[in-house]
């Protein structure tokens, strides 16, 4: 797969040839210099642009020459976790998470509801759910935003440097935290880190220089 | 399993995004209340005059009417020579006529000594004037000469007239430099044009104003078997009667006087279009706070989209942002012009009331303002990029 970024003389390639495969419930984490592409890569994966060149499956469904409409509806199987946490600032922590279950079909409300809470149990916020996001801690909001993410039950989970506004404490812990809980799930992680202390969670570790993929170690 | 909508029902995102930010709602329903006010208060001052400009004309007992060609308005009759309705009275289907003077009158409050100009109708005491059928009765008082029977109606301008005369005092002014004697108290209303009313004999009007020629009136009154074809009779009138006098059918009669103030003046034009004003401020304010509102939580929307939220249910909840603003901006609006329909009716005695079809316009004209300002607004939501969120 590869992908370019402007148009006409300012075309400029962003991703070379990129092959990368992920099984169900593997955790993979891909590193890399700044400005080599992750955040594209992740972006074309998680449906939220249109694939230019090469061929790209999430969950067996082809994505390349997707219309809109399917990239949308696979959305609601893929989590993403954000830099920021970008949880809705009029909503209290619980009302965040239930945003994500709301989008399961054929559940209740009350059945969602009480999804929402429970995630938020399984990430340790019980008692801050009716706070709304200001209130909370930087961590205490990434959590909030892996139990949104994890509430729509993804079966894919893509994570771009969720510990960068967090201290390196908090940071593990969080990230520990998100890969207990995608395993529970059988759910896949891609996460994007700069951080070399987490590197232990992996199952596997993809680096990335200039758009291309280095070949593993050993 | 099937669930009802109540079960189907997700977070109220629209109702809190407009909540949790009291402030920018507390000036959104203040700026929506304030344009459906003004609207209320324009339309309704619009319609109330129209309205008013008629409250005497809807009483005459009356089929049909004789009226001077050059009279335009009920604030500035001409008269036309009494014959006319001794003349058409010949037609078989003519059962009754009562001649009638018109004319304004200087009447001095009897309290302050001030003067003011009152609309005196002159009519012989033993013809029918109004449908009201106490007023045979009181008119009989009229038959001496220099009585009077005052509107109880009139603005207070005239004087405590209905107190006094309630109270048994024997309530005596002045009217056009004359000395008059309040006979009774009869309920007619102000109308546009003149601030009260009174009724007294052909004979003191013309005591009272000389310079009307005798045979002269200002409107005849015409009554026609039960049954008989107004139109055709009026036609048939007017075939015979001579051009110094027009026939209108007691509607027309009517609508003449309100259309004088429709189209004479800018009055209709004016009211309009401060209505017309007060639905562009209110759409600037709701696009305003909507556009701002939608633009502060853009990267939450593309959050949402990033989540697989459809970009259709976004623009419902912009949408259901819109609605919410127009039920909110319009039960203030409606109770406040409520009240100062009644503050209006009170201290101006002009027939203002909030009507159902003029309270349902001002509603759709709210609802509209607002669910265009969110359409317009929405145009900013497709600028929420899920990839650029990153
Ligand atoms: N919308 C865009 N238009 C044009 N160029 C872009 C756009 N987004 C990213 N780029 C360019 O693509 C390259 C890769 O960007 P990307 O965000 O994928 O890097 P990254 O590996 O995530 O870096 P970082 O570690 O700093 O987040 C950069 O050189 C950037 O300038
Ligand atoms: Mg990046």
């Amino acid at each position: 797969m590869s992908h370019w970024f402007g148009k006409g003389i300012t075309r400029k390639q962003i991703l070379h040839t990129i092959s990368l495969e992920i099984a169900p419930g593997e955790v993979v984490l891909l590193t890399g210099p700044s400005g080599c592409g992750k955040t594209t890569l992740l972006t074309l994966i998680g449906a939220l642009r249109k694939v230019q060149t090469g061929n790209l499956w999430v969950f067996g469904n082809k994505v390349h020459g997707s219309s809109r409409k399917l990239r949308q509806q696979l959305r609601r199987n893929i989590g993403m976790i954000f830099q920021g946490h970008n949880l809705l600032r009029c909503l209290t922590a619980e009302q965040n998470v239930q945003m994500g279950a709301d989008l399961l079909p054929g559940l209740s409300y009350r059945s969602r509801r009480d999804k929402a809470r429970e995630w938020l149990h399984e990430v340790g916020l019980r008692d801050q759910s009716s706070q709304l996001p200001q209130d909370l801690s930087g961590g205490q909001k990434q959590r909030v935003a892996i139990a949104r993410a994890l509430a729509a039950q993804p079966k894919l989970l893509l994570a771009d440097e969720p510990t960068a506004a967090l201290d390196s404490v908090t940071g593990r812990e969080v990230v520990y935290l998100l890969k207990r809980l995608a395993l529970e799930q059988s759910c896949s992680v891609l996460m994007v880190t700069h951080d070399p202390r987490i590197l232990d969670v992996a199952d596997r570790v993809v680096k990335m220089e200039d758009g291309r993929l280095l070949p593993p170690f050993g | 399993m099937k669930f009802g909508p109540w079960q189907k029902r997700s977070i109220p995102l629209a109702w809190l995004l407009l909540s949790r930010q009291p402030l920018r709602l507390l000036v959104a329903l203040a700026g929506i209340s304030f344009a459906g006010i003004l609207m209320f208060m324009q339309l309704g001052f619009r319609d109330g005059l129209f309205d008013a400009s008629v409250t005497v004309h809807r009483l005459f007992d009356a089929d049909l009417v004789l009226m001077s060609p050059r009279s335009m308005s009920s604030i500035s009759m001409s008269g036309f020579p009494r014959r006319r309705l001794v003349q058409a009275m010949a037609h078989e289907d003519v059962v009754g006529t009562t001649p009638v003077n018109w004319n304004f009158l200087l009447w001095r409050n009897p309290e302050t000594l001030t003067t003011r100009s009152i609309l005196a109708l002159g009519f012989e005491p033993s013809a029918p004037l109004f449908q009201d059928p106490e007023l045979e009765v009181k008119a009989q008082a009229l038959t001496n000469p220099g009585r009077v029977l005052f509107d109880e109606l009139s603005r207070n301008e005239f004087g405590p007239i209905p107190k006094w005369f309630k109270e048994g005092r024997i309530v005596e002014t002045e009217l056009a430099g004359k000395r008059v004697r309040v006979a009774g108290l009869v309920r007619l209303g102000p109308s546009f044009g003149a601030d009260g009313n009174l009724l007294t004999s052909r004979e003191t009007f013309l005591d009272l104003l000389p310079s009307t020629p005798p045979g002269s009136i200002e409107i005849g009154l015409i009554r026609l078997r039960p049954g008989s074809d107004p139109e055709k009779i009026i036609n048939s009138l007017r075939a015979s009667l001579p051009s110094d006098v027009k026939v209108f059918t007691r509607q027309g009669f009517i609508d003449f006087e309100k259309n004088y103030w429709r189209t004479s003046t800018s009055i209709g034009f004016i009211f309009s279009l401060g209505a017309a004003m007060g639905f562009v401020v209110g759409c600037v304010i709701v696009y305003q706070i909507l556009y701002s509102d939608v633009s502060d939580h853009l990267p939450e929307y593309a959050t949402l989209l990033a989540m697989g939220y459809r970009l259709k249910t976004l623009l419902g909840v912009v949408a259901r942002e819109g609605i919410f603003l127009a039920l909110m901006g319009y039960v203030p609006a409606y109770l406040v012009g409520q009240a100062l329909y009644a503050l209006v009716r009170s201290s101006t005695k002009l027939p203002v009331v909030m009507d159902p079809s003029r309270a349902m316009l001002v509603f759709v004209l709210i609802l509209f303002m607002c669910m265009s300002s969110a359409l317009l607004a929405m145009r900013r939501l497709v600028d929420a990029d899920p990839a650029e969120i990153f």
